[in-house]
């Protein structure tokens, strides 16, 4: 391990927000569809394993899983009522329906303890050290990206690469469109929990503000910067956002700007992304050496 | 058994009758030729057919299943498919891919998300049924217009239909291509109820055993060939006289 525990931490978190990108990318890159509140499927995870945990006094091995299955059913529900449009109306409802949980951690303040967040929190299996936890981490992440990329190269990915490009010729061709998004939705929403439940085992608190808009647009920039649709594009999009908000915001309190910045220079020199831009880059080199 | 039976369908766009009380009936193994001048309400009786859009009133069966109400991918399952007048292709995607596509909206398969257990065999059969296996592994973007329409078909075919519904399979091609065309809708095998929609008059007349002439979403001409050629009405629509 080189570098100290300031690099071991920043490692866990652009992993953990690799895992949150690559599940917002199911949606964006492989379904065409661009949702804007991905952060209530990270939130409610992360709300709900703490709540199990504070309120239900439960173990982790009990809360996680019921924190994961507790999000699924909520991204079914919450993908019944977006998934009735697509494009815009589909970035709108899913915006409307995660604005609806920010507010409601905001005041119902009995059960979320409001603008104070839950304290008190614990990691499972005791991993207080950075990078016991860094290991855990790396490990889920692997993993959690390694499904997501068998989703989309998978016979299923195949055919939600399809309803994104013609999905009124898939339903010509016997697919039900409508079903492939539906499936879709609720698997990035599980993967977004998982993410949830890394995050609040890595701060070990939990605040309204992980559920908000900016935490929704931060993932969707990352897909973006990253490249859309590609295996590696949330991976590079995450470090680049979470690189940018550690080391920036430590010199410039304005570090959004700055990530702006970056953000608008990236579109402008690689629109597809980063991945994208480099490949291409790369072959170029290849093809004059 | 009648393979397309459709009872008095109306659909209007805005109060615009578009298909005004069509009664068509189809026999398993025909080879059916609609025409009708531009607007006549063609492409949409054919979206109706297939589901894209919804009929005001009026009943649609394949075979013996009322389908009127049905989901577009329910109908094709039950052996529907078509071909489209202006052509959506995956065009990033091979042509491989494209009957892959195909393929998979009718098997199991497409709901393993765990894999991909296809074989590439099975579409490359599929190509070579249209003179295209050559060009497998080519995008659609880099071939030309007529391979695209073969592919179109190839696509349909692949899926083996009761019912195929072709949509001016030889707009836009040149002569050799139209033959090529021509050629691939005649080989195509019994089992196989054909309706083919041609607004040219002429080019398509040798491939039909019935035809139906089509005008303002009415039928009003319908018989054989010869029938339909010499009725004074068909010269009305075409000529304006």
């Amino acid at each position: 391990m080189v570098g100290g525990e300031y690099y071991v931490n920043l490692g866990s978190q652009i992993f953990i927000f690799a895992v949150f990108a690559a599940s917002i990318n199911l949606l964006l890159g492989y379904g065409g569809l661009p949702t804007l509140g991905h952060a209530a499927y990270l939130g409610v995870a992360a709300y709900l394993a703490a709540l199990c945990a504070l309120k239900l006094g439960w173990g982790h091995l009990a809360a996680a899983p019921a924190a994961l299955v507790g999000t699924t059913l909520m991204a079914a529900a919450f993908g019944l009522i977006a998934l009735r449009a697509t494009g815009l109306g589909f970035l709108m409802l899913t915006l409307a329906l995660s604005q609806v949980l920010w507010g409601t951690a905001l005041r119902w303040v009995a059960m979320t303890d409001g603008d104070n967040g839950l304290r008190g929190l614990t990691r499972p299996f005791g991993m207080d050290d950075a990078k016991s936890f860094y290991y855990f981490t790396l490990a889920v992440t692997v993993f959690s990206l390694w499904m997501m990329a068998r989703f989309v190269t998978s016979s299923f990915g195949a055919a939600l690469a399809g309803t994104r490009d013609q999905a009124r010729r898939m339903s010509a061709l016997g697919h039900n469109v409508w079903m492939v998004r539906w499936i879709t939705f609720i698997y990035a929403g599980f993967w977004g929990g998982v993410s949830g439940l890394l995050f609040v085992y890595y701060h070990k608190y939990i605040h309204p503000v992980s559920l908000s808009l900016a935490n929704s647009a931060e993932g969707l920039l990352a897909v973006i910067a990253g490249g859309s649709g590609t295996l590696a594009g949330p991976l590079v999009g995450a470090a680049i956002v979470m690189l940018l908000k550690n080391y920036v915001s430590a010199y410039v309190e304005r570090w959004n700007m700055l990530l702006g910045f970056v953000f608008v220079v990236i579109v402008v020199f690689m629109p597809d992304g980063v991945v994208p831009g480099v490949k291409r880059l790369w072959r170029r080199y290849i093809s004059r050496a | 058994m009648a393979a397309l039976h459709i009872q008095s369908l109306k659909k209007a766009f805005g109060g615009l009758p578009a298909i005004n009380d069509v009664s068509l009936k189809v026999e398993e193994g025909e080879r059916r030729l609609i025409i009708g001048p531009n607007g006549a309400g063609k492409t949409t009786l054919f979206n109706l057919v297939t589901g894209d859009l919804n009929s005001d009133s009026g009943r649609i069966f394949l075979f013996d299943t009322e389908i009127t109400r049905r989901a577009t991918h329910r109908r094709v399952h039950l052996g529907l498919a078509r071909t489209y007048q202006i052509i959506t292709l995956f065009s990033k995607d091979t042509l491989e891919h494209n009957i892959a596509l195909s393929l998979l909206g009718l098997s199991k398969e497409r709901w393993n998300t765990f894999g991909r257990n296809h074989s590439p065999e099975d579409a490359k059969a599929v190509l070579a049924m249209v003179g295209l296996e050559h060009l497998g592994q080519r995008p659609v973007s880099e071939v030309a217009y007529g391979e695209k329409r073969r592919l179109e078909i190839a696509m349909a075919l692949a899926q083996k239909p009761r019912v195929l519904l072709l949509d001016e399979p030889l707009a836009g091609l040149s002569r050799e291509e139209r033959g090529a065309v021509k050629q691939l809708i005649s080989k195509i095998p019994r089992e196989t109820t054909v309706v083919m929609i041609e607004h040219d008059m002429d080019t398509a007349l040798d491939m039909a055993e019935t035809i139906t002439v089509l005008h303002y979403g009415r039928v009003i001409v319908e018989g054989t060939r010869q029938q339909v050629v010499a009725d004074p009405k068909t010269r009305e629509v075409y000529l304006g006289h």
